[in-house]
């Protein structure tokens, strides 16, 4: 059965088997290998990518799952690669191995619009899914913050600071 | 004498057959108030095939007493209903009889159609009548001897059939009427979430008090709704017409077909479809209690509770479902408050941990990924029995493994 979604914006079609993890779509069919292959049921947050805007563990979602819906990979974050998020993440080299980041990345965004000032409890709640093995988390936790201030309407250009 | 009254009373005429009436006897308004109807009874859902053309049958129903096969309702005339007269339609939808005389099974829920109008029956048969035929013989049913008998469906309907006739209350608002009509006839709500008796009869004095279907648990519609917060009125709006609610979650399981096609009334009829269930369930009168409960819920789930299902829902189940203090967010639900974990039964809740929503149903475009690959019985079973003690003051449900066991093996082409 033809499974029919848009990726990054762009139409897309899948012959394969409904129940083909989407993370095996994006990466293997679509080439788009940004998002990472971890654990592979939905317990590490390496896969993370948007479906309608909400993040998803591609590795455990079944491909006829996203029939109709709108998937974003963290090549379809920005054109530019230059996401709010993308940017506090690069200004405070919070990578180190880079492996889980794009799921940190895409986990963070959702967070975000979620809990535009996060606290910690949710910062803990919501990214304790997404592991990291080189030990990032107070990084990635100042990053976070970091990017929910850039991001705030006070913030916007225009806007008196 | 007795069994040849009997045998009278069973049987039942042929109606002629008629040549196909034209399309263009039909009022194009009427045939548009037909879709709109159609959708709103869901006839689609078990009248196509997984895969199928629409409306031309041939959907297996699995019924305690063996699969019924959906039938043809498209107009072909030789294995559709393109020779039936609105007569004939109009006696199959109130009375269970197909137009060659036979008794239909009481899975094509004619004891709800009963109440339909006139007119909307008319509608109806015009939309039917104008859609492209389609032949397609419905694969034999496996009901066994004597209940593939359709004679003996007299004695069934002789038992349990009490034609519906629409019948206003003078006490209740219009709104209310509407409502009424609507969900007991069209909408047929008390097939799913009225409990049935060993003859599959609907249990007429337990109305409404929830019952299993299809795999999955049709919650009580009545007072007796677990969920913490009543379904009121608003509630159930966003519930009919965008499968999406603040404090009972997001449709799933065999509802979400029905919610999308309720979607397609007017905004004025589902409004009343969820007046008559929030009278139903008494929503008016726990009004005040929605505060509370909803900051029980949520200290609840902050609380979270040190047992083996911590870690698990933390890794799995948090970074979707986790609600800050200020209150719950429609896309995040919160499952404290739905019926889920709820429920005597945790059926529901094992069927969206292994399989998830897709984007179909549930919160539009959006996915709850399938963890049945991802975790065992046991973590299943572990997660189920945490969210039950620690999101609910219930009794812990018995048994878990082997319920999960049992929901897994349901699943599409698992033997």
């Amino acid at each position: 059965m033809t499974t029919r979604f848009t990726i990054n914006g762009r139409a897309a079609t899948s012959e394969a088997e409904g129940d083909t993890p989407l993370l095996w779509i994006i990466r293997d069919d679509l080439g788009l290998t940004g998002t990472k292959f971890g654990c592979g049921i939905g317990m590490c947050g390496a896969c993370t990518v948007h479906v309608g805007g909400r993040a998803t563990r591609a590795c455990i979602t079944p491909l006829a799952a996203v029939d109709g819906a709108a998937v974003t990979t963290i090549e379809g974050l920005d054109p530019q690669a230059a996401h709010p998020v993308q940017q506090v993440w690069r200004e405070l080299q919070v990578p180190q191995c880079g492996y889980c980041q794009s799921g940190q990345i895409m986990q963070t965004v959702a967070l975000l619009q979620d809990f535009p000032q996060p606290t910690d409890a949710d910062i803990d709640a919501v990214m304790a899914g997404s592991l990291c093995r080189c030990m990032t988390y107070v990084r990635i936790r100042e990053a976070i913050k970091k990017a929910a201030a850039a991001m705030a309407p006070a913030a916007a250009p225009g806007a008196s600071s | 004498m007795v069994a040849g009254a009997a045998l009278a009373l069973a049987w039942r005429p042929a109606l002629a057959p008629i040549a196909p009436p034209p399309a263009a006897s039909f009022a194009a308004p009427q045939i548009a108030r037909g879709a709109v109807l159609a959708s709103a009874g869901y006839c689609a859902t078990c009248h196509t095939a997984k895969g199928g053309q629409p409306y031309a049958g041939g959907y297996a129903m699995e019924t305690p007493f063996g699969v019924i096969h959906s039938t043809n309702i498209t107009p072909d005339v030789e294995t559709g209903i393109g020779a039936w007269s609105e007569a004939a339609f109009g006696r199959a939808m109130r009375e269970g009889v197909a137009r060659d005389g036979s008794h239909l099974f009481p899975a094509f829920p004619y004891e709800h159609f009963s109440r339909l109008s006139d007119d909307d029956i008319a509608a109806l048969y015009a939309y039917f009548m104008t859609r492209p035929p389609v032949q397609a013989e419905a694969p034999r049913n496996t009901l066994p001897f004597p209940l593939n008998v359709r004679l003996l469906q007299a004695g069934w309907k002789l038992l349990f059939f009490r034609p519906q006739r629409d019948e206003p209350r003078a006490d209740r608002s219009a709104e209310w009427n509407r409502g009424a009509y609507l969900a007991e006839g069209l909408a047929h709500c008390g097939a799913c979430h009225t409990p049935r008796n060993a003859l599959g009869a609907e249990r007429r004095a337990q109305a409404y008090a929830g019952a299993a279907i299809d795999h999955w648990i049709a919650p009580p519609l009545d007072a007796s709704n677990p969920s913490p917060v009543a379904w009121d009125v608003d509630e159930l709006v966003a519930y009919l017409s965008t499968g999406v609610t603040r404090y009972h979650g997001t449709v799933a399981g065999p509802m979400a077909a029905v919610t999308r096609g309720i979607a397609q009334l007017p905004p004025e009829d589902i409004r009343a479809i969820a007046v008559y269930f929030a009278d139903l369930d008494g929503a008016a009168a726990r009004a005040d209690a929605t505060p509370a409960a909803v900051a029980t819920a949520l200290a609840r789930s902050a609380a979270g509770g040190d047992d083996a299902g911590a870690p698990l829902y933390a890794a799995a189940c948090a970074s979707c479902h986790y609600n800050g203090a200020d209150g719950v967010n429609p896309l995040r639900p919160e499952l404290a408050l739905g019926s889920a974990v709820h429920l005597d039964d945790p059926t529901n809740l094992i069927q969206v941990i292994l399989f998830g929503i897709d984007a179909l149903d549930g919160a539009p475009g959006v996915v709850m990924p399938a963890f049945g690959r991802a975790l065992s019985d046991a973590d299943v079973a572990r997660l189920a029995a945490y969210l039950r003690a620690t999101r609910t003051d219930r009794a812990p449900w018995p048994d878990l493994d082997k319920k999960v066991a049992q929901v897994r093996a349901t699943a599409p082409g698992a033997e």
